[in-house]
C-alpha cells in the first residue's frame, strides 16, 4: 500500500481536474440562468441543493463510514422500515 | 492473470468482445438474465432468450476458450407485469437442469414498487422449491439504498434460504457493509458513471477485505466496459497488493460461490475434462 502523501501526490491532478469540472458546471448553470427570465426556483431546486450539500460534506471531517458513504446516503431515498405496510406486501 | 467475470451480459456484446476478454485472461463468465432494453411481450419471448443463454452463448464463448454459465429469471423492470412474470416463473424449471444454469437471477428491485416486491418474493419461492442459488440486482442511483434494504428484509424473512448461496450485486459504499454483515456475498459492478469505478472498488476491498466479495463488469448494451475487471486488477497491482489477494477477488471467490450450484462444472485452464472441479 502506498503511503498517504504518495496517494496525495498521485491523485492531486485527477482530483484537481474533477473539482474544476464541478466548478465549471456550476458556473455554466449560473451563466445560462442569468439569461433566463424565471430563475427563482433554481437555487431551491432539489438537485442544486443536493449538490451544494455534497460539496459541504467534502469539507467536513470524515463521517464514520467515510465521505463517499456519506455522499451516497445524501443522494439516496431514505429507507422506511415499514415499507411492507406501505406497499401491502 | 486468469479471472472470472461473474456478471456480464454477453448477448449484448459482439464476438470481438469475447476475443478481447480471452486475451485479457478471462476464463469463465456468468450471465444473469436481464432487461433487453425493451419490454418483451410474451413468455415465449423469454423462452427464446433462455435458449439463447443456455444454448447459443456457451458455444460463442467456447470458441474463445471461455466457459459460459448463466442465471434465469424475469428481471425487475419487466416484473411490473405480474401476470407475464408468473408465466415466465412457471416456465423456468424447464431450463434448470440445462448445463451451465447456476440458479435464479438477476432478480431484484428497480423502482422499489409493490409489483416488483411481489415478483421478487415469488422468485425466492421458486429458488427455495428447486434448491437454487440466487443472484440479485439492486436498484440504481437514489433507489439503491432503500431497495437494497428492502431486498435484505425479504431475504431475511425466508428461513428456507441459505445466505452463503446468495449474491447481492451492484453494492456501493452505502450498501456493502449491510450485505456482508448479514452473511451474503457482495458484488461490486465496475460501470461508468452510475455504479463503481475500479479505484472505488479497490478502496472497498481495502476497507472490507476479500471475504465474500467479488467484482464484475456487468457489460451490456448500454455504456459499459466488458474489460473492467482487468482495470481493477491493474489498480490493485498499482497499489502494491499481493497477487494472492487479487486472485481471490477475481478468480477464487467466484468459483467458491458458483460451487453452490450443482450445474457448475469448471475446468481451470490446462486441466482436462477428467480433472474438472465440480
Amino acid at each position: 500500500m502506498p503511503q498517504a502523501h504518495q496517494i496525495l501526490d498521485d491523485q492531486f491532478l485527477q482530483v484537481r481536474a474533477k473539482l474544476i469540472e464541478v466548478a465549471a458546471v456550476l458556473d455554466r448553470i449560473d451563466r445560462v440562468a442569468a439569461t433566463e427570465l424565471t430563475t427563482a426556483d433554481l437555487e431551491s431546486h432539489p438537485k442544486r441543493v443536493a449538490l451544494e450539500q455534497a460539496i459541504g460534506l467534502l469539507l467536513q471531517d470524515a463521517a464514520p463510514g467515510g465521505r463517499a458513504e456519506a455522499l451516497q446516503k445524501l443522494f439516496s431515498r431514505p429507507y422506511d422500515q415499514r415499507w411492507r405496510d406501505s406497499l401491502s406486501v | 492473470m486468469d479471472y472470472i467475470d461473474p456478471h456480464i451480459h454477453m448477448v449484448s456484446r459482439i464476438t470481438d468482445d469475447y476475443a478481447t476478454l480471452a486475451r485479457m485472461g478471462c476464463v469463465a463468465i456468468s450471465e444473469p438474465a436481464f432487461w433487453a432494453g425493451f419490454d418483451r411481450g410474451s413468455a415465449d419471448g423469454f423462452r427464446d432468450y433462455f435458449r439463447q443463454l443456455t444454448e447459443v452463448e456457451p458455444k460463442r464463448a467456447a470458441a474463445y476458450g471461455i466457459q459460459h454459465f448463466c442465471w434465469l429469471c424475469i428481471n425487475a423492470k419487466e416484473a411490473e407485469n405480474v401476470s407475464l412474470s408468473r408465466e415466465v416463473i412457471a416456465m423456468i424449471p424447464e431450463f434448470l437442469d440445462a448445463p451451465g444454469v447456476l440458479g435464479i437471477g438477476e432478480i431484484g428491485l428497480n423502482k422499489n414498487t409493490r409489483n416488483e416486491a411481489i415478483v421478487f418474493l415469488e422468485h425466492l419461492d421458486l429458488a427455495a422449491q428447486y434448491d437454487q442459488p440466487i443472484l440479485i440486482h439492486t436498484p440504481h442511483l437514489e433507489d439503491k439504498y432503500q431497495g437494497t434494504r428492502m431486498i435484505l428484509d425479504m431475504l431475511d424473512g425466508d428461513s428456507r434460504l441459505q445466505r452463503s448461496r446468495i449474491l447481492v450485486d451492484h453494492v456501493e459504499e452505502h450498501t456493502i457493509a449491510e450485505v456482508l454483515d448479514r452473511g451474503y456475498w457482495a458484488g461490486m459492478t465496475l460501470y461508468p458513471v452510475t455504479k463503481c469505478t475500479p479505484e472505488r472498488a479497490a478502496d472497498m476491498i481495502e476497507k472490507y477485505g476479500p471475504e465474500r466479495l467479488m467484482a464484475n463488469s456487468a457489460g451490456d448494451w448500454g455504456p459499459s466496459k466488458p474489460t473492467a475487471i482487468p482495470d481493477l486488477i491493474f489498480e490493485l497491482r498499482r497499489r502494491g497488493h499481493d497477487e494472492s489477494l487479487i486472485r481471490r477477488i477475481v478468480y477464487e471467490n467466484p468459483i467458491e460461490f458458483f460451487k453452490n450450484s450443482r450445474n457448475f462444472h469448471f475446468r481451470p485452464r490446462g486441466e482436462t475434462v477428467a480433472d474438472s472441479v465440480v
